[in-house]
């Protein structure tokens, strides 16, 4: 099914403190601006998926959502799996799509942890809260210290990771943190939970964002302008809590990313740009080698000397990702996919023709991968 | 420990097991760190659960474990989640594998610049506002 379904319009809201805006209105705004980019009435759409909010996860939301909207979607839920759930929604629709079971799907995400309860973020571990444990950067932190003993990874190597992409989120007029970072003040910046510091976490923002998806020919004969062929997805779960996963250092990255690879016809290095779930530093640098993009271990060095700054060899969340452009988790990043395949990306790459993303949730539990190839 | 850290404190973020975890809990309050293995292929694990994790058998019992132990990884708290733990600051977060195989979350006592991963810990209980918990040593 290699490019057979296409993403025909991207939409989102304003990023950052948005007061008194629930997650179904967020919703609805990026929706009606995917909608409107794509070109497609409403009415047309046959297909409502969103990922839950995180912050505050409700029963049939999904079913809230479609009311709301005043449809009633042949195929329509939430999906429950933290951050990955975006690209693998856009999976199903997709295959969805291929077998007859809808014709044009509407995947989106919103949430309002900025303005709203960030609580889901702070929480604490079940009984080992007794110990202290407490919190999603600890979690991070936990992966990092092993990834840094275990291979040498240095402090300075997940720097150059926030250096990267906060240029290009300075760069980016719609993101929330426009202010570039350089790697002195990244050494200045204040531990959260050492070995992570506050520059080596994402933002915490209000936001939706929204993609409309239908099949190549569909999109011919509506006359979709630059629809962007799916070239391939993967999915790969750890699942387990890190107090529990057997090596901290591999997560189901690997085989997800193989299996998108896979499906596209591709290798690491056929891959033009990269949009990278960065909820943290080392989200970004284990996620690169689990893709095959630098061997198990040899992610610090691949990520510094600018290789993932815009004019390197891969470059990265180049809208500025969850580090500058939005926190919200991950929709972001394919919107921003899209983009670059479009042609059309604020720090666009030149003559991108592929675009891997990859969404991801919990510690590293879930994750999702999503290819995408140069629009027709 | 001073007396003051044994009082009882409101504040304590204090374990609430339920029923497959309850034993964990009370061993330890008896001087023990126990883990679970299961009786048909004898796989061993933490925390308490209703199934082996590997075959799926209803069927465990608790062991009692060596004390000896390896630091898998660790953190240092720089910032308070948590208003009982945000007046310990800095404070070490690790995970650490029992020599049974079992894992676990724990505190390591000392200095955290002497760590190492890898490095053999040995089993220190001690009461933190009154709940013992499963805490290590390097040695
Ligand atoms: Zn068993």
């Amino acid at each position: 099914m290699r490019g057979n379904v296409i993403i025909a319009g991207i939409g989102h809201t304003a990023f950052g403190k948005l007061p008194g805006r629930s997650t179904v209105s967020l919703n609805i705004e990026a929706c009606r601006n995917a909608l409107a980019d794509a070109g497609i009435e409403k009415d047309a759409v046959d297909a409502l998926l969103v990922k839950p909010p995180t912050s505050n996860p409700q029963f049939m939301y999904g079913q809230s959502l479609a009311e709301a909207m005043g449809m009633q979607p042949r195929v329509g839920g939430a999906w429950d799996q933290g951050g990955a759930a975006n690209i693998s929604l856009i999976a199903f629709a997709a295959m969805a799509i291929e077998h007859g079971q809808c014709e044009i799907a509407l995947v989106c995400y919103a949430d309002n942890p900025r303005t709203g309860s960030r609580h889901a973020y702070e929480k604490a571990w079940g009984d080992d809260a007794a110990y202290g444990w407490f919190g999603v950067p600890a979690g991070y932190a936990m992966l990092a210290r092993r990834h840094m003993e275990e291979f040498g990874t240095t402090s300075d190597q997940l720097g150059a990771i926030a250096v990267a992409i906060r240029r290009h989120g300075a760069a980016n007029p719609a993101a929330q943190l426009r202010k570039p970072l350089t790697l002195a003040q990244y050494r200045e910046s204040p531990w959260v939970v050492d070995p992570l510091r506050r520059d080596d976490c994402c933002l915490v923002s209000d936001g939706a964002a929204a993609v409309v998806l239908m099949s190549a020919q569909r999109a011919k004969a509506l006359g979709v302008r630059k629809p962007v062929p799916i070239l391939g997805f993967g999915q790969g779960q750890s699942s387990w809590d890190v107090g529990q996963r057997p090596d901290l250092t591999r997560t189901g990255a690997e085989i997800s990313g193989a299996t998108a690879l896979k499906m596209a016809g591709l290798r690491p290095s056929d891959i033009d740009v990269a949009q990278i779930y960065d909820c943290f530093t080392i989200t970004v640098l284990m996620t690169l080698e689990a893709y095959g993009f630098a061997a198990h271990g040899q992610g610090g060095p691949f990520c510094a000397d600018g290789r993932l700054e815009i004019g390197g060899e891969l470059p990265v969340n180049t809208a500025g990702g969850l580090l500058s452009e939005t926190g919200m988790p991950g929709l972001q990043l394919v919107v921003e996919g899209v983009r670059q395949m479009r042609g059309e990306a604020n720090l666009q790459v030149q003559d991108a023709r592929t675009c891997i993303v990859s969404n991801q949730g919990g510690i590293m539990h879930t994750h999702s991968t999503l290819i995408l190839g140069e629009a027709a | 420990m001073s007396p003051a850290e044994d009082m009882v404190d409101a504040t304590f973020p204090a374990p609430q097991p339920g029923p497959a975890a309850a034993p964990y809990w009370r061993a330890l309050d008896e001087g023990r760190l126990v883990f679970q293995r299961c009786t048909a292929c004898g796989n061993a694990w933490l925390p308490g659960r209703t199934e082996c994790p590997r075959c799926l058998a209803p069927a465990a019992h608790w062991e009692t474990a060596s004390g000896n132990a390896r630091l898998v990884s660790w953190v240092v708290y720089h910032h308070g989640y948590h208003e009982y733990y945000a007046t310990r600051l800095p404070y070490t977060v690790a995970v650490v594998e029992l020599a049974e195989g079992p894992r676990l979350i724990s505190n390591v006592i000392g200095d955290a610049n002497g760590l190492r991963i890898d490095m053999p810990l040995k089993l220190v209980i001690q009461r933190e506002a009154g709940v013992a918990l499963a805490r290590f040593a390097p040695g």
